[in-house]
């Protein structure tokens, strides 16, 4: 087999595995823009704020310390303790419940029936300010996370591969948990939505909110719940990434790369953004292998991948699984 | 009425701003954005020296300092504003941690006649004064940082680098392009191959360009990163287990941000430097008994000793030196940003000097003059050991390459030059 043909096989899955690294993202737009039609700006936010919060938790950090010490004279750090991934993975999730609680309560409550630009303007603000509090909060240096999960070279894909090809592929292990999470993540939403009383509800509420309280849903309880999930998607891209590249400011701006995979998508099929992520990934990679690094210079992943959206914007505007629009005179 | 809230806005500015006497040098930070865990160290390390001249010394000659701090979040236009917006104050001379900042304000202080200075950073053929009057970029710049590297293999491989593939990996900026165009002129003289690998900002994905060194196989990889490129390509390094000695980053890519996060998979990786480490220094003392014991420090306190901090340290230490050496040519201790020029284009560091401001064996030896406003481009390798946790030099300081920077130097500053009707001339 030609080699090019082989390397390009590796670019390949690992593009796959790229793509649900993105799809893990696009997760937590489609969530909330499926509930309650809300594009939320601060999705990458909230994956930054949980992980700086998980980390945290971990390593027994006290919570606004800089802030206490400045006002107080105080040389207080750290607790001392160190708390297990699990348990601390928990806590984060109760920190991410009271925050889409208090998100709900001061801000989207009070925007119920509002047009959509007002709603994602109040998202901008929001991903302002928790930029911000996260900073205050956690500090803006950069933390490692370690929860336990492997990275690096998976030896057995190395050698059966290598046995078949003659090479060798590298797929990351890291992207290998990540591609088993999101699958499990998207199995267990899915039956959430069709199956559970809270999950029919929040469709309900997608659906048509004014006929969804005169039925006795409770609009609040639906929302703080979609944001609560939201927080938990969040959460998990928080881990993946952070672990990754360890926990920074800059961890916000994976939303970036899930912009792309939510107009392809769709913005309200959850199938849609693991299956958008999918075809980002392969496609920003593979055209940077066979074109982008040998033709163009390079660094074309960023934008080739909305110039593929674009293209399949063009001829269906709703995404690969969006709800069709249609609007009647 | 109107006259009384006229006389309290203008006591307020007078009450504001420094005394017209004090020696002001604005601090363009940056402590919050991408880019924050690299600005605030610098912030922090340039603020503390300051404060410890100002409560040991009285400032310098008898003059206080004042520095007010301006937050940039590493942006272009913001840093713009910052300089616009202080430059009134007196300020005697610009540090902006960033070369996009540096590009914008080169044309700006030489049309108001603040001298910058660039240590590590900017326009690399500002080393030029002759074309470049206001601006200086010593001990080292970007070119030098690539021919060390370069230096630093050859003498790994007795001299003859002719076989080996080098590969650059660099932030798909202005800064990262920079040492191209070296790279390719040593890589004339030395008979290497060079491969070019550009990753756009912000950097948190670069499995495609780690593929295709795992293909390749360089022998060694060159990084010019900056934020969250580097940790994200240390650790990409570290997954397809390229050998950390051959890894070599520029001195923005070699600081505790970069490779802590990888863990133990960073150890063994290199960068070049032009300052050297740690806080085990005698200055590190006095910052304690005069600021950090004081309640004084900076920001929240936590960077004493990093890399960055103690380039925040340097950068106030060398200003601080130029201002002593126009002080002592204009014999006066209230200088202007003109004079203050003076002092950095007459500014000498020798290690005796260095050892007594408390930094022995710190940084190279140095002299600036009005053609050679970036010093004599000495740099040393460092590298991270993960058990200790800590940065250490490993060789000596060592001059790059002059005989292929100086040409090229010359021929980017003739450019400028032409291009913006300079005539050159000291």
């Amino acid at each position: 087999m030609p080699e090019q043909l082989i390397w390009g096989m590796e670019v390949f899955l690992n593009g796959l595995m790229s793509g649900v690294l993105y799809a893990l993202v696009a997760l937590g737009f489609v969530l909330i823009f499926k509930a309650s039609g809300i594009f939320n700006y601060a999705q990458g936010v909230m994956a930054l704020f949980a992980a700086l919060t998980l980390v945290g938790i971990m390593e027994g950090q006290v919570p606004f310390s800089h802030l206490i010490n400045a006002i107080f004279g105080t040389e207080v750090h750290h607790f001392g303790w160190h708390v297990p991934a699990l348990l601390a993975i928990l806590l984060t999730m109760v920190v991410m419940v009271a925050m889409a609680w208090v998100v709900n309560q001061l801000i989207f409550r009070h925007l119920v029936n509002q047009e959509p630009i007002i709603l994602f303007m109040a998202t901008i603000g929001l991903a302002y300010f928790l930029e911000g509090f996260g900073d205050m909060m956690w500090g803006s240096d950069i933390k490692k996370l370690d929860v336990g999960l492997p990275q690096g070279l998976n030896p057995f894909i190395d050698e059966v591969t290598y046995n078949i090809f003659g090479y060798g592929f590298f797929i990351d292990n890291l992207d290998i948990v990540a591609t088993v999470v999101a699958a499990l993540l998207v199995v267990v939403l899915v039956i959430f939505a069709q199956y559970s009383k809270q999950g029919r509800a929040m469709r309900a509420v997608a659906d048509d909110h004014q006929a969804a309280l005169s039925v006795g849903i409770s609009l609040n309880f639906i929302w703080v719940m979609v944001w609560s999930l939201a927080g938990f998607v969040a959460l998990v891209a928080g881990i993946m990434w952070g672990t990754k590249s360890g926990v920074q400011f800059s961890l916000s701006l994976i939303a970036l790369k899930a912009l792309p995979v939510l107009m392809l998508g769709g913005f309200t099929s959850i199938p849609g953004a693991i299956v958008g992520g999918l075809i980002i990934g392969v496609g920003e990679k593979v055209f940077e292998f066979a074109i982008g690094a040998p033709y163009l210079g390079g660094a074309t992943e960023i934008w080739f991948a909305y110039v593929l959206a674009l293209i399949f914007l063009v001829f269906r505007p709703q995404g690969l699984f969006g709800e069709k629009i249609i609007e009647r005179v | 009425m109107k006259l009384k809230l006229a006389a309290l806005a203008l006591g307020a500015v007078m009450a504001a701003g420094p005394a017209m006497a004090d020696l002001v040098f604005p601090s363009l930070s940056y402590r919050t954005g991408p880019y924050a865990p690299g600005g605030i160290p610098f912030a922090d390390g340039y603020a503390d020296y300051f404060t410890l001249l100002n409560e040991r010394d009285g400032g310098i000659g008898g003059e206080k300092i004042q520095m007010p701090e301006c937050e940039t979040a590493y942006n272009t236009e913001k840093g713009v504003e910052c300089y616009e917006s202080t430059k009134g104050s007196g300020a005697l001379v610009y540090q902006p941690l960033s070369t996009g900042i540096t590009y914008q304000l080169i044309p700006k202080v030489a049309a108001d006649g603040i001298p910058m200075l660039t240590s590590g950073l900017g326009r690399t053929s500002a080393k030029n004064g002759a074309v470049f009057p206001w601006v200086f970029n010593f001990p080292a710049n970007y070119w030098d940082g690539a021919s060390i590297a370069i230096k630093h293999m050859l003498d790994l491989n007795g001299g003859d680098i002719s076989d080996k593939k080098i590969a650059l990996v660099y932030h798909n900026s202005a800064y990262g392009k920079e040492p191209i165009r070296t790279l390719e002129e040593l890589a004339t003289k030395h008979g290497y191959e060079l491969t070019l690998l550009p990753v756009d900002h912000p950097g948190q994905e670069q499995k495609s360009q780690w593929l295709q060194i795992r293909r390749e196989k360089p022998d060694y990889v060159i990084m010019y990163g900056w934020g969250v490129m580097n940790q994200v390509a240390i650790q990409e390094a570290a997954n397809i287990r390229f050998p950390m000695e051959n890894f070599i980053g520029i001195w923005w890519s070699g600081s505790e941000n970069d490779v802590v996060p990888v863990g133990e998979g960073a150890h063994g990786y290199k960068a070049v430097a032009f300052h050297n480490v740690g806080d085990d220094y005698p200055l590190y003392d006095d910052l304690k008994a005069y600021v950090f014991d004081k309640g004084l420090a900076a920001g929240a306190g936590d960077q004493h000793g990093s890399v960055v901090y103690n380039r925040g340290v340097y950068a106030a230490m060398l200003v601080a030196e130029a201002a002593k050496a126009a002080q002592e040519i204009h014999g006066t201790a209230a200088i202007t940003p003109v004079m203050m020029r003076d002092g950095m284009e007459n500014l000498e560091m020798t290690e005796e000097k260095m050892t007594a401001l408390g930094l022995p064996k710190f940084g190279p030896e140095f002299k600036v003059s009005c053609e050679n406003h970036g010093g004599n481009g000495y740099g040393a390798i460092a590298q991270w050991d993960a058990t200790a946790g800590e940065w250490s030099l490993i060789t000596d300081y060592f001059q790059s390459d002059q005989e292929v920077l100086a040409p090229l130097v010359e021929e980017d500053s003739a450019a400028y030059a032409a291009e913006n009707g300079i005539e050159p001339g000291c």
